[in-house]
């Protein structure tokens, strides 16, 4: 039963730099800040990060899987407010929460919360889904 | 810095995008989704964000896309994108202003079905250009 308050299950994504390379290529965005290191470093970065958006997308996914479908999310939002960093070799973990904060005419709406090595990376984050 | 003239300004795609079921099955399964019968929620971001390149890296706005980095993101979803849907973009620099030497964009871009005109998805991106 989902109700106000109720707490989602808290789920793990890994982060490589395959997934980084994967996510490019899906998206088009081949900034050079979520593949090479070096670049990286000299735009002030403290390594590769991960891209916002890749980031969302994996949050995108938790979102469809509560709401049962892709086709189910209605709204999602968030602010990029720290970097996923994502060293080479390394596989780092995304980890997503959620509360249903609203259910109202069929809309429910969940507060989300990501964070990667304990470090919040979204801000205000939300979805509204059919229920 | 970016022209103040173009804030307001609403750019219509050159292009129509044809949404192909191999561009699907790819951002679909970055996120370990296996339902490819619709996009992802977020995967509309290729199109608009691309657009908003497009727009904002031309001479007469004057936006310096080598330095923007993603501040947010939201969208509504009226529909979930199929394969075989094409979409035509608009977009409307909707916001601007100058902190801490810092340039912030809003954009907004609807994508809609290049047939019947419906909206199916409304996006929002907040993008910083820093200093």
């Amino acid at each position: 039963m989902i109700e106000v308050g109720t707490v989602i299950a808290t789920r793990i994504f890994a982060i490589d730099r395959e997934l980084l390379k994967a996510y490019a290529d899906a998206s088009g965005d081949h900034n050079p800040i979520h593949q090479d290191e070096e670049f990286a470093r000299s735009v002030g970065l403290p390594n590769v990060i991960a891209h916002g958006m890749l980031t969302m997308a994996l949050v995108g996914k938790y979102v469809s899987d509560f709401a049962g479908s892709s086709a189910n999310v209605l709204e999602f939002g968030a602010r990029f407010i720290k970097p996923v960093v994502v060293p080479a070799g390394k596989k780092v973990d995304l980890t997503v929460s959620a509360t249903v904060s609203a259910i109202e005419g069929g809309r429910v709406r969940l507060d989300l919360v990501a964070t990667s090595a304990g470090v919040k990376v979204l801000g205000m984050a939300k979805a509204v889904v059919k229920q | 810095m970016l022209n103040p003239d173009s804030v307001g300004r609403t750019f219509t795609g050159a292009y129509s995008i044809t949404v192909s079921q191999s561009e699907i099955d790819a951002f679909a399964s970055v996120v370990g989704e296996t339902n490819t019968t619709v996009a992802p929620p977020t995967f509309s971001i290729r199109a608009s964000l691309e657009e908003s390149q497009a727009i904002l890296s031309n001479p007469e706005i004057g936006l310096d896309w080598q330095r923007v980095v993603h501040g947010d993101q939201r969208f509504i979803l009226s529909r979930p994108i199929v394969a075989g849907d094409v979409l035509k973009c608009d977009s409307t620099i909707e916001g601007y202003k100058v902190a801490a030497g810092n340039e912030i964009v809003t954009v907004r871009s609807d994508l809609r079905d290049a047939v019947s005109g419906e909206v199916v998805v409304s996006t929002w991106s907040t993008l910083v250009v820093r200093a």
